[in-house]
């Protein structure tokens, strides 16, 4: 169990001051010219070493990332753009950083930046969360006072300015090109890769787009070092995480925990358990909207990792773990998230845009019975040929719920399908 | 109310959008589009008591921001939190993506019915008080179910809560957003049970 002391994220729930007085009280902008000070190269070989996987959902090494960037400046200036525009069903983790902890923002922003030749960074947030951007511009504020950034950004000589912008409502968006064609003032639809935005990204310049729980908790790895962060969590899994556990659950809540803690332990200690007890449990979608579910028998000794939820056919995702009991319809559930794809699909590949449609309205039968059982394999053939064959993953993100559904509560449908079969025989007897 | 023959910010945006334009390179003020376009509709709402762009203030934006008036119209109906028709006073924003539907947004969107008199999404209140919407995941799933009105979250919800917030809207109060079962942010019902040992301020 991970304790207080290697916590990173202190303020998570807002019990103490956000500003920059109470940020530093915390530990926050202490000694952050002397990281600077270590040079561009050595901030990102600590990264690498730190093991430090995105947060935002694919989980690809940050350091790498990070040294993808030219090495050296040319003529097209280089840009940190931070990714908060957060709307993964189930996730909610990047809000309470934006609310309550701005300031690990801004100094990882600083940090992130300069050791990627970024004199400025633009920070994407979602439109619906307008306050949390309000404390994020003040924060922002405060720290351009105080002269943490602007000119010699903590007196170390490194100009570096930084921005909010708003989205307008858009899941797409937390796609990194479609993040960057939106912030261009177009619509958010993903660019085809390559060229990767480190070579053409913001505005045709070199570009690395971060997830705010990625960037904040870079000041903290720098400053207590890679070792201390790699040797919690597990092996190629290291570090805390921020998860988001809802759902049926008795105390619903966001906690810090270290990679690899076992699902149950996650829900029972954190969130009071499944409603009703553990026996009550139908089924877990583990990391946000995107990967598939998964059922009690795996839930029960799973770990929370990016590897072991690969082995089991999901993924770790956001971390955001959506847990449904057996009162669930679990159809009506992996329906509702069906919709949701559909209504954000952006509509440039044909696959994605009509094959999002067309799988919600034949979920939306199956949640009736109102079909034949081939269709089942009909449906699982469709999302197949959507999955990998569209720009962005958006397409993918579609069709593994239904996978994952088809995959383990395939009787639940065919019992379905049968009680409205039989009800209208009846009906019409 | 029907499209305006005129827009035109006046001084309060006016201060916005010199603060905004700022903020991108020059030659890349289209960048500028999502904020002029949120900034319109909060002038609307300000001047008229119904929070929408029309068409006219898209046309107004393009030639501010030196786009063709058709790049500005894609992005306005691309992106969902632009209304391109007026709304009530009031946005009642129900989200209803699983993880709020599993706490009960069915209940949410039902009282919103019954307190409002509004029939389908998207339809707007006889007195014009109130707009309902279905939304999309808000991001706060842990504080489930979630009705946004305007910017604000309220969180934590049931039919009660609901009813009673639309009646508090009604009579012109506006009660403070954030959690209804008056949980700190999102730490579990009855207080943290993590972060206890952290030094004192």
């Amino acid at each position: 169990m991970l304790s207080d002391k290697d916590r990173i994220f202190t303020n998570l729930y807002g019990q103490h001051d956000w500003r920059v007085a109470g940020a530093r009280r915390r530990g926050d902008w202490d000694g952050t010219a002397a990281i600077m000070a270590r040079g561009r190269e050595a901030i990102v070989e600590e990264m690498k070493a730190s093991g430090l996987r995105g947060r935002g959902g694919a989980g690809f090494p940050t350091g790498m990332k990070w040294s993808f960037m030219p090495k050296e400046i040319g003529p097209r200036p280089h840009y940190l753009v931070v990714n908060a525009d957060e709307s993964e069903p189930g996730t909610c983790k990047d809000r309470d950083i934006l609310r309550y902890d701005p300031h690990k923002l801004v100094e990882g922003c600083l940090l992130a930046s300069f050791a990627m030749g970024a004199h400025a960074c633009y920070i994407y947030v979602r439109g619906e969360f307008y306050n949390e951007a309000l404390h994020l511009q003040a924060a922002i504020d405060e720290a351009y006072e105080a002269g943490l950034i602007g000119r010699n950004a903590c007196g170390s000589g490194w100009d570096f300015d930084l921005y909010v912008h708003r989205g307008a409502g858009a899941y797409i968006c937390g796609e990194e090109t479609a993040l960057i064609e939106s912030l261009e003032g177009k619509k958010g639809m993903p660019r085809l890769k390559p060229p990767f935005p480190a070579a053409v990204g913001l505005y045709g310049c070199p570009t690395t787009v971060n997830n705010v729980e990625s960037i904040a908790v870079a000041p903290t790895i720098l400053r207590r070092g890679a070792a201390w962060f790699s040797a919690l969590g597990r092996p190629k899994n290291t570090g805390t995480k921020l998860f988001c556990i809802s759902g049926h659950v008795n105390k619903p809540c966001n906690v810090e925990e270290e990679l690899g803690i076992p699902m149950r332990e996650l829900i029972e200690r954190y969130a009071g358990g499944v409603r009703g007890g553990w026996d009550n449990l139908l089924g877990v979608i583990p990391g946000g909207s995107s990967v598939p579910v998964l059922p009690k028998s795996i839930c029960d000794d799973v770990m929370m990792d990016f590897d072991s939820l690969r082995d089991v056919k999901s993924g770790l995702g956001t971390a955001a773990v959506i847990v449904m009991d057996k009162s669930t319809d679990i159809i009506r559930a992996v329906a509702r998230l069906s919709q949701f794809y559909k209504h954000e699909s952006c509509g440039q590949c044909t696959p994605c845009r009509e094959g999002t449609g067309w799988m919600m309205r034949v979920m939306n039968r199956l949640v009736e019975g109102r079909a034949e059982p081939e269709e089942i394999d009909t449906l699982e053939q469709v999302t197949k040929q959507v999955e990998g064959h569209t720009i962005c993953a958006l397409g993918d993100a579609a069709a593994w719920p239904i996978q994952g559904l088809i995959r383990h509560f395939r009787p639940v449908i065919e019992e379905r399908i049968a009680a409205y079969k039989a009800g209208h025989r009846m009906a019409a007897e | 109310m029907s499209e305006p023959a005129t827009f035109a910010f006046d001084a309060e945006s006016e201060v916005k959008i010199t603060k905004i334009l700022a903020k991108y390179p020059s030659g890349r003020q289209a960048s500028a589009v999502l904020p002029l376009l949120d900034l319109a509709q909060r002038q609307m709402g300000r001047l008229t008591g119904s929070a929408w762009v029309p068409r006219v203030a898209m046309d107004v934006i393009a030639a501010r921001l030196g786009m063709a008036p058709i790049r500005v119209y894609e992005v306005a109906t691309f992106y969902f939190m632009f209304n391109t028709k007026p709304i009530g006073k009031y946005h009642l924003q129900v989200c209803t993506t699983t993880p709020c539907w599993l706490r009960g947004s069915d209940e949410v969107t039902a009282a919103c019915r019954r307190a409002t008199g509004i029939k389908g999404w998207r339809e707007t209140s006889e007195d014009e008080l109130f707009t309902m919407t279905e939304v999309e995941c808000l991001g706060a799933c842990v504080n489930a179910p979630i009705l946004q009105v305007d910017d604000d979250f309220y969180e934590d919800m049931d039919a009660a809560k609901t009813e009673a917030l639309i009646e508090a809207l009604r009579r012109g109060e506006k009660p403070k957003p954030g959690s209804m079962a008056g949980r700190q942010g999102s730490a579990p019902e009855g207080g943290p049970t993590t972060l206890l040992d952290v030094p004192a301020e």
